[in-house]
């Protein structure tokens, strides 16, 4: 009976209930898409790191796993480790923040081809020219770029010599000397890709490297990419949780007024009910209701709408952002926008439940 | 030793405070009304005679005095207490009709019984009051598509639906044109004569008031008239 009276109040004013809906839908968008972000881009930095093909990343002091920064480690690391037992490969690579979260790497590509074996060539061919450079497919559809292409960065224009399959470093590569003398960077680089000759030995070998080496960042390729997660981001988990506070205060701010314009629009009809007998928990029971099934028809567009944003996000961005879907995430995002919902539901609740019966039902 | 009756009211007194002003809205009323009677309160506007309505329906707590609806003492009962006594002893005709507007007749009658923790399945008596009430098939209808007659026969109906033990109309004909009233004010009739229905109707319409056995008169929060 009472979900009866819920459904016909909510569909009253299908407007209010609308607008409630997509607001809360709003809330969980920006959650799931949120989340989703930081998920992806991150498992993109992994799987980037993976297709490298090396066994271990040694990384200079004082540096994050994931940072921008450009090069704060001396070239000659790479003839360092070389010489180290059972090291077979070892590369240096420079990595440079463009603009947003897209950089550009600078690796000796006959070194990396060494390592990797080298990228697949989608369209075009190798860097000959030093301003050369090669864009991988996501990055040429997003940019609309073709081998032979011109493309403005670093104060220049470079040609597009290749189109390469994503997934190896970033999404820009030039020659690493090339990006060390353009960023006044010279015998620089960001990391060391390391391979040894058997996989058995890369715990000898690390092992080996944090003895000589005890600042330095040093991880298998296994640790690395478990380590890459939100919560190894300096300060990306505080800022989900900023952005997820928000949209929680959104969600609240909406349901707070809409559940109070309600309860003050059915001011006679509480006093119906109290006049029938109904105590102030049967009001509030209706009250939160209502403001349940809002919350969770704005769970479920919500989570339709975090395909949306994926949808345009990879249509219209794919090489400056990576979402994934979160699953995980669904109830979690639910909770959140029921339990902000409720909150915002008390106050119009309680002024409800306690409304005196002879008053409301004056109430014109 | 005659049956005890089923409203027995002793110098009930009601003072609202307005700011700094004290109003004494009844000001000692006693009153008896046996089971089964149907009694009219009639009186100006500002006579107490709402107020009696109100505290009799367990609306409102009386400031002093002894109000006793089928042996329970309203005076006594908290406010959660008054709300259960509203939900199985009480049922309230108002002149607005105030039913649901977002709900069916059939719904605004089941919502009473739902509050009352019953279900409307399987009850032959309700089938009978609904068939006295002629609105069978206008139940399906919300109120906006109700006329105001069938609008109020929904509301005699919800009051009843639980079997209280006084029915309460605040001018229930206030709102009706002189052919629909006629018909409500026969249906209660009815319901008096027919089911034994206690009720208590307050107007201030002399033809409303004929239809009742007794007549109690009110004036300046004091019954002046047809009281006990």
């Amino acid at each position: 009976m009472i979900n009866r009276l819920v459904l016909e109040n909510l569909k009253h004013r299908p407007v209010r209930t609308a607008l409630s809906i997509l607001a809360i839908g709003i809330e969980v968008t920006m959650m799931l898409t949120l989340v989703g972000l930081s998920r992806g881009m991150l498992a993109d930095v992994a799987r980037r790191a993976r297709g490298v093909g090396a066994d271990i990343v040694v990384r200079p002091p004082g540096t994050s796993l994931i940072g921008l920064s450009s090069a704060p480690m001396s070239e000659k690391m790479v003839d360092f480790l070389r010489r180290q037992p059972h090291v077979t490969h070892a590369v240096g690579s420079m990595t440079h923040p463009l603009s947003g979260v897209t950089t550009i790497t600078g690796v000796n590509l006959k070194e990396f081809d060494e390592i990797s074996g080298g990228f697949k060539y989608l369209e075009g061919r190798p860097i000959r020219q030093r301003d050369e450079i090669l864009v991988d497919n996501f990055y040429a559809r997003q940019n609309n770029l073709r081998a032979g292409s011109t493309v403005h960065l670093l104060n220049r224009d470079w040609r597009v010599a290749g189109v390469v399959e994503e997934g190896k470093l970033a999404r820009l590569v030039i020659p690493l000397d090339v990006l060390q003398d353009l960023t006044a960077n010279p015998g620089k680089i960001s990391q060391v890709w390391v391979k040894v000759d058997d996989p058995a030995n890369v715990p000898k070998v690390i092992a080996s490297l944090k003895r000589q080496l005890p600042n330095y960042p040093i991880y298998s390729m296994e640790e690395l990419t478990s380590l890459i997660s939100v919560n190894n981001v300096p300060g990306l988990r505080a800022f989900i949780t900023v952005i997820i506070v928000l949209a929680i205060v959104v969600g609240f701010l909406v349901v707070f007024l809409s559940m109070y314009t309600a309860v003050l629009e059915r001011t006679r009809e509480i006093g119906i009910l109290k006049a029938l007998g109904a105590s102030p928990l049967y009001i509030l029971d209706i009250l939160f209701r209502e403001t349940a099934l809002l919350a969770l028809a704005g769970t479920v567009l919500g989570i339709v709408f975090s395909y949306g944003t994926r949808w345009i996000i990879m249509s219209w961005a794919p090489a400056s952002l990576t979402q994934v879907v979160v699953p995980d995430w669904w109830g979690i995002a639910g909770a959140i926008a029921l339990g902000g919902a409720l909150l915002g539901a008390s106050y119009p609740g309680w002024r409800a439940a306690r409304q005196d019966p002879i008053e409301a039902l004056a109430y014109e | 030793m005659s049956e005890q009756p089923i409203i027995r009211v002793r110098d009930l007194r009601k003072i609202y405070r307005v700011g700094e002003v004290e109003v004494h809205a009844l000001r000692g009323v006693n009153l008896d009304v046996p089971r089964g009677e149907f009694l009219c309160v009639a009186g100006p506007s500002g006579s107490g005679k709402s107020t009696l309505f109100h505290i009799l329906g367990g609306l409102l707590a009386p400031t002093s005095g002894t109000v006793l609806v089928d042996g329970h003492d309203l005076s006594r009962l908290s406010d959660s207490q008054r709300t259960a006594l509203r939900r199985r002893m009480v049922g309230f005709v108002f002149q607005k009709f105030n039913l649901l507007p977002n709900l069916t007749a059939a719904d605004n009658i089941a919502i009473a019984r739902h509050i009352a923790g019953r279900s409307l399945d399987d009850d032959p008596w309700f089938r009978q009051v609904l068939d006295l009430l002629g609105i069978a098939d206008r139940l399906h209808h919300k109120p906006s598509k109700l006329s105001g007659g069938e609008q109020q026969r929904v509301a005699i109906a919800r009051a009843i639906v639980n079997h209280p033990a006084i029915l309460l109309a605040d001018e229930p004909t206030g709102n009706l044109d002189s052919q629909n009233s006629a018909a409500v004010l026969s249906i209660l009739r009815d319901l008096n004569e027919r089911l034994g229905q206690t009720i208590l109707l307050i107007t201030h319409d002399p033809v409303v008031a004929s239809y009742a056995h007794r007549v109690v008169r009110m004036l300046d929060g004091r019954i002046v008239e047809g009281g006990s």
